[in-house]
């Protein structure tokens, strides 16, 4: 064999593909080295340094454009649907960043190796939101997850934080094994691992046949329901969320999802067209099984993280309803539902890391009594958050399920519609009741004492309470984009 | 050169053999080990079927699933060391802080 000539200007695409992830990597190693020379008490700065780097980062994807860049043999590919979701998940970081200023303050998390964890798992999702050879998904999808069991098991001191992260990484890793046996049977079966050779050779029709091939996809969709928290692939969902700082909590609940679902919507809407006639069966029972089994268990909680946590498991339910069809429409109104789903989320988790008390306990609803008049600026912010959750207007949470439902509709799956809002009218009954106990339930006793907003606390607040509102009323451009996006990615 | 289908098969029962470690046994350290079982017979999946296609991806992909079983061991091994500390044991069903 020749050796393999380097191609300097293949070399320089590729790099200019992957810019935005250069950046997020080189500031969390930045970040370590200046972790090493500033004392104790200047490790704010840290976290300033982190937000630079994203925002930088997220110029550099709007710098791109969402013109189609290959990289690195086609592993990589910075198209629509990438720039999309690195849009998601770098506002998800940038808010993140935003809110853990007060909390690290809190809780003592300014520490280096938290931010630079942060930052290096946002570059892995960032990886696995552009990956188009299976083996780039399954490096991003590590990236992004050995970083965040450590941050679930930051405080390792508390019992609740490590548990809740032994129990995610136990179960990441089974879940890890079952997507990488996937690969490997795909890859048996075909020969490829790249996404869009699989979607050409999927068109034989022998192939969408192959009991080999069929297992694969089967094992793949395993490992990537895990990490979306699909029923019944969700037990480690409640315990991480409740267990891991709630900075971290809001930031995994919004970005960790959205990377999967990329992953998930970039193998779903590619490749298994041919694959249709069966995959929307199992989609869609998915899909009926998390709503209802996400929402009825959220019923059942007293703990507002928990709550929150039953309630995203939930979410991920609505997601699927829109790729379940597996066409355009549907790949829209996902991925505004992810956008949108990431602000209300991030921001609800904020709201209650204020109301908080020290070492992230009195997530109890009890503890809401009397909130909403005392403090109306945070009582107005959770209704805001929780009514848009609800899915009712005028907020973005109602346009997106709107999207969600009626794509159901137009392309057939009247059922699956009528359970969805079902299921989204039982869940107004859980948040709306965090809202009656802050506005109609006295206090009894000693009320907790929110603790002081930061500036920087309060903007991320505002952002996403802003974007809230302003995707809900004019939830215009935003769809565009995700048209687009999806467009990007059929053609 | 030997068939894929008896690697295949080999690859199957060592991924089998992890699967039913992590569900039956009760010690988080067992379950590690089995985890890497599995990831092991997910690289004889690939090192055969690359070996006999002639394809360098399967033999590429065995090096990226080692080196990241390798990462996933060392933070499970620190949140195991990190339990043990505060509750002397690594028993998952003696894990009960969260629950609803």
């Amino acid at each position: 064999m020749s050796p393999i000539p380097i191609d300097a200007a293949a070399l320089l695409t590729g790099l200019r593909c992957i810019l935005p992830e250069i950046l997020v990597v080189a500031t969390a190693i930045f970040v370590l080295f200046v972790d090493l020379m500033i004392p104790e008490e200047n490790k704010r700065i840290l976290c300033g340094i982190s937000l630079i780097g994203v925002v930088i980062s997220l110029f550099s994807v709007f710098l791109l454009g969402p013109a189609r860049i290959s990289g690195f043999s086609g592993a990589v590919v910075h198209d629509g649907l990438g720039a999309f979701f690195e849009i998601v998940i770098l506002a998800a970081c940038a808010l993140t960043l935003l809110m853990a200023t007060g909390y690290s303050e809190w809780e003592g998390t300014h520490k280096g190796e938290f931010y630079s964890l942060l930052l290096l798992s946002t570059s892995g999702m960032m990886f696995m939101a552009k990956g188009t050879d299976l083996m780039t998904v399954f490096l991003g999808l590590e990236t992004l997850s050995i970083p965040i069991y450590v941050l679930v098991g930051f405080h390792r001191h508390r019992m609740s934080s490590i548990e809740g992260a032994l129990k995610y990484f136990l179960l990441g890793a089974f879940a890890s094994g079952f997507f990488l046996y996937g690969v490997a049977l795909m890859y048996a079966a075909t020969g490829t691992t790249k996404i869009p050779a699989l979607a050409a050779m999927l068109l034989d029709a022998r192939l969408a046949a192959n009991p080999v091939f069929l297992a694969g996809v089967g094992l793949l969709l395993v490992g990537l329901a895990f990490k979306v928290s699909l029923v019944p692939f969700h037990m480690w969902t409640p315990d991480a969320y409740e267990g891991a700082p709630t900075v971290v909590t809001a930031f995994m609940s919004a970005a960790v999802k959205a990377a999967a679902f990329a992953a998930l919507i970039r193998v779903l809407l590619l490749t298994f067209g041919g694959l249709q006639p069966v995959m929307w069966k199992v989609l869609w029972a998915l899909s009926v099984l998390t709503m209802t089994v996400g929402n009825l268990s959220a019923l059942l909680q007293d703990n507002v993280k928990r709550m929150l946590a039953y309630s995203s498991i939930a979410h991920a339910g609505y997601v699927l309803v829109g790729l379940v069809s597996g066409d355009f429409l549907g790949g829209q109104a996902a991925l505004f539902y992810l956008l949108v789903y990431a602000f209300m989320n991030i921001g609800a988790f904020g709201v209650v890391i204020l109301i908080a008390q020290k070492e992230d306990e009195g997530y109890d609803i009890r503890n809401l009594a009397g909130i909403g008049f005392k403090y109306p600026a945070l009582g107005a912010f959770l209704t805001l958050f929780l009514v848009s959750l609800g899915g009712i207007p005028p907020t973005a949470g109602f346009v997106g399920k709107f999207y969600l439902f009626s794509a159901a509709v137009k392309n057939g799956y009247i059922w699956l519609a009528v359970l969805g809002v079902l299921n989204s009218a039982a869940s107004i009954y859980y948040y709306l009741r965090l809202v009656v106990y802050m506005y109609m339930v006295p206090a009894e006793g000693e009320m907790p004492v929110p603790r002081p907003s930061r500036l920087a606390f309060s903007a991320a607040l505002f952002a996403s309470g802003a974007a809230v509102l302003l995707l809900g009323i004019f939830p215009g451009s935003a769809l565009d984009l995700a048209a687009r996006s999806v467009l990007s990615l059929l053609m | 050169m030997m068939e894929p289908a008896a690697y295949l098969l080999l690859s199957g029962i060592l991924f089998g053999i992890g699967v039913v470690g992590v569900v039956a046994r009760k010690n988080a350290l067992i379950i590690l080990m089995s985890v890497e079982i599995m990831l092991n017979g997910v690289n004889v999946a690939f090192i055969a079927v690359g070996s006999h296609l002639g394809d360098v991806t399967g033999s590429v992909f065995a090096f990226m699933v080692m080196t990241v079983a390798a990462a996933e061991a060392a933070v499970g091994l620190a949140i195991l060391i990190a339990i043990y500390r505060l509750k002397e044991t690594i028993d998952i069903t003696e894990l009960n802080v969260l629950k609803w």
